[in-house]
């Protein structure tokens, strides 16, 4: 299981009704590729984050499925309707069946 | 001068054949455009841990990402949903050696779009 | 190189050097990779400057005799000895020492009491390469450019300084540290610490200056001595940025550049709206801008030899005409400032004893800059090869480094002069001729791809103890040919194992000693060193 493992994400924290916006999410993971060798010779087992969501009041914004080739601590950079006030559900599915989720308000003026 | 950090400099023919076979597998062999996605990539990847990469495909149901070159060609698949600002995402690859990158979008419509970058990984150390 | 010693410093006075009928409305006055060179050196100006693609056969790829036709300077004329190689030790005898910042000082401040509001720009490559800026990490160059008031700077080499002392220089400079292209790496947005641009009112003229930082610098140097940022040449956000200034009112756009000239050259055909690119990096002295579309291009050479002044006339927004002039800093021509200089000596005042201290003395011309080994560089690689018992040796292809002239001293300051660094340890390592060959192949890709964007700037790699061909027209992979041992005369076996000492490595934690120990060691061991011409690259394609 990987340690430390930190969501990070950035939204803003108000939008005009409708607007799109921008949103970066950063997760500190070491996406072991399965493909390393240890000083021993051994094959690293494979240990990576393998999908991503994102919704917006219960409604997808995206999903996005993860191979070993993206870069240890994930970014994902990507932009979302905003229709009204309400919350982004960040949620990062790794190998290890651990869940990692975070969440931010939006208001709509 | 940096040390150990070997360029790829020809594909060899299996990884040639997988990203065949991952195209297949994501377009079905359907034909596909060349216009209708944007890839941006680096010309020279300052690392060739973290590759950034942006695609975008206005109408794109999904898009996947693959790296001709790497021991398996998979990257990434966005899945746009309907609160979707755009179709287009931007993430960070590892990629080993120079080689190509492949962008192939499934549009709405059911119809394939795809577009390819050469990045350059060097192994750098000199300078003015 | 007929001229007496005496006959050339009657023809050549300061007055005549700072002449220039003061013109429109505003002054740039440009200085770019002094190399932390505060005093006056000799650097000769390289005889192979090969241009490839678009870019064969134009200037900066232009040297010597050609040179001076198409610029009409006179054969052994002081431009002759500023700008090109020929006859360079003779001319260096006649003409003397060029640079120094104290001279450098006295240009800018009778530019200033022409025009007093000109702008001064430091195209950076500044706080970097001598053994007091390696020893105050920096310090004595900045001390002395504080004192020389710049109005903005970009960056490349500063950053071999790491980050966190990067920062706590930019921190304290009463100037602005511009680069519109420095990113943080982790959230890919401008970093914090460096502006894009900076706005000036001049002559009643609103100019904004734009950075361009060196866009390949965790490729060219070492990137895990600068993790936070990533740069890129980002010519999209140029054009965003120049876009933004003009809607806010500029009526001049400058952009102070770090890119390299051919970069530059294309980026200015791509992004549209900049009047002037001060260029830098790849250290090239033109005596005229090169105008790509209603962009000029101003490149000002290296190592303090030349300063650039840069008159405008803006009318309406509208950049109506402009006038130009490379003024050579003959050091024996022009009064040093003697506030300047007292405050160089300050600086260099608790060294002394080890930058004056001789090491050897040279039978030959040591210079470096050009596409292929110089022979300062044949000597650093002699040196790794006998200090490090090595089969092949590797140099990198840097272009700063003064030139020592034939009889002159080596003092370990000329020896930290052309090797100092902040990674500068001299590895010893195994490489197969395999690796070897991929090695020249990349290197050589960052030089001669035709596509100026893949260029970074430096110099061929320099190898002791092997040849080699180079086609300079193909594609990377096979522009290597015929790979030599030179002690063997055999060919080099891809599979076969050679030992390689090296130095400049990109790779965190290389071992060895330090680079400048290596050379001394060598040079003391020589008493005298001679060096051979080296002839054992073929060049085809030029
Ligand atoms: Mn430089
Ligand atoms: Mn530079």
């Amino acid at each position: 299981m990987a340690d430390n493992v930190t969501p990070r994400v950035r939204v803003p924290r108000d939008a005009a009704a409708g607007e799109t916006i921008t949103i970066k999410t950063l997760i500190s993971h070491p996406m072991e590729s399965g493909q390393r060798k240890d000083s021993d010779g051994n094959t690293i087992p494979r240990s990576i984050i393998n999908r991503f969501t994102c919704e917006f009041n219960g409604e997808s914004v995206m999903e996005m499925i993860l191979e070993p080739a993206i870069s240890t601590n994930p970014f994902i950079e990507f932009q979302a309707i905003v229709p009204e006030s309400g919350t982004f559900a960040f949620t990062w599915y790794d190998d290890d069946g651990s869940v990692y989720e975070e969440s931010k308000d939006i208001a709509v003026s | 001068m940096a040390l150990g950090a070997a360029a790829a400099t020809a594909l060899p023919m299996s990884a040639r054949a997988a990203i065949e076979d991952a195209i297949a597998a994501f377009t079905d062999g359907a034909e596909m455009a060349e216009s209708g996605i944007t890839l941006t990539a680096p010309e020279i990847a300052e690392n060739g841990n973290t590759v950034p990469i942006e695609v975008s495909a206005p109408g794109a149901a999904s898009i996947i990402i693959l790296a001709a070159g790497n021991p398996t060609p998979g990257v990434a698949t966005f899945n746009f949903g309907p609160l979707a600002g755009a179709q287009a995402a931007s993430t960070r690859m590892r990629l080993a050696g120079t080689q190509d990158v492949v962008a192939i979008a499934k549009m709405e419509d059911g119809s394939y779009a795809q577009a390819r970058q050469e990045v350059k990984v060097t192994i750098g150390g000199c300078g003015g | 190189g007929n001229w007496s010693k005496l006959a050339a410093q009657q023809a050549l006075t300061q007055d005549q050097l700072l002449q220039f009928d003061t013109f429109g409305n505003v002054s740039l006055v440009h200085i770019t990779d002094i190399h932390a060179q505060l005093k006056p050196i000799y650097f000769r100006e390289p005889e192979i400057n090969l241009g490839v693609g678009d870019n064969k056969g134009a200037v900066p790829h232009i040297t010597g005799a050609e040179f001076r036709k198409l610029y009409g300077i006179e054969d052994g004329s002081p431009s002759h000895y500023a700008l090109t190689y020929n006859d360079f030790s003779a001319l260096a005898q006649t003409y003397g020492k060029m640079g120094g910042m104290d001279r450098v000082a006295t240009v800018v401040n009778a530019i200033r009491a022409e025009r007093p509001d000109a702008l001064l720009l430091d195209g950076g490559d500044t706080w970097h390469g001598s053994y007091t800026c390696y020893h105050t990490e920096g310090q004595d160059v900045v001390n002395v450019m504080n004192a020389l008031k710049p109005d903005a700077m970009t960056f490349h080499w500063e950053f071999t300084l790491g980050q966190d002392r990067v920062r706590e220089l930019v921190d304290g400079l009463p100037y602005a540290a511009l680069g519109q292209n420095i990113f943080d790496a982790m959230w890919d947005e401008p970093a914090a610490e460096f502006k894009p641009y900076q706005f000036f009112e001049r002559g009643g003229v609103k100019i904004a200056v734009i950075g361009q930082a060196f866009p390949y610098m965790p490729i060219a140097n070492p990137g895990w001595m600068f993790p936070d940022y990533s740069f890129g040449i980002r010519d999209e956000h140029m054009q965003q940025m120049v876009d933004e200034v003009r809607a806010q009112g500029a009526e001049c756009v400058v952009c102070l550049s770090h890119n390299g000239f051919d970069v530059d050259k294309k980026m200015a055909s791509v992004v549209s709206g900049i009047d002037v690119i001060l260029t830098g990096h790849t250290h090239d002295a033109l005596p005229e801008p090169v105008l790509v579309g209603d962009t000029i291009l101003i490149a000002s050479g290296s190592n303090g030899k030349f300063v650039s002044r840069v008159d405008l006339d803006i009318q309406n927004g509208r950049m109506m005409g402009f006038r130009h002039k490379l003024i050579p800093i003959f050091s024996d021509v022009i009064e040093p400032d003697a506030e300047i200089a007292a405050l160089i000596d300050e600086q260099r005042a608790p060294y002394e004893a080890e930058l004056t201290e001789v090491i050897g003395q040279t039978d030959g011309l040591l210079y470096r800059r050009g596409n292929f080994n110089g022979s300062w560089d044949d000597l650093i690689c002699d040196a790794l090869m006998s200090e490090r018992e090595a089969d092949i040796a590797m140099s990198p292809g840097v272009r700063w480094g003064p030139s020592i002239l034939p009889g002159q001293d080596i003092t370990r300051e000329d020896i930290w002069n052309v090797t100092s660094m902040t990674y500068g340890r001299a590895y010893r390592t195994e490489m197969t001729g395999e690796f070897i060959h991929t090695i020249l192949e990349d290197v050589g890709d960052n030089l001669f791809n035709p596509d100026p964007y893949y260029q970074q700037g430096g110099d061929m790699v320099r190898i002791g103890g092997m040849g080699y061909r180079i086609d300079i027209t193909k594609p990377q992979g096979s522009r290597i040919t015929d790979m030599t041992l030179l002690s063997t005369g055999e060919a080099i076996d891809p599979a076969k194992t050679y030992v390689v000492a090296g130095w400049a490595s990109v790779n965190e934690g290389t071992e060895g000693p330090q680079i400048w120990d290596v050379v001394e060691n060598h040079i003391r061991n020589q008493g005298t060193v001679t060096v051979t011409p080296n002839t054992s690259v073929e060049v085809v394609g030029a």
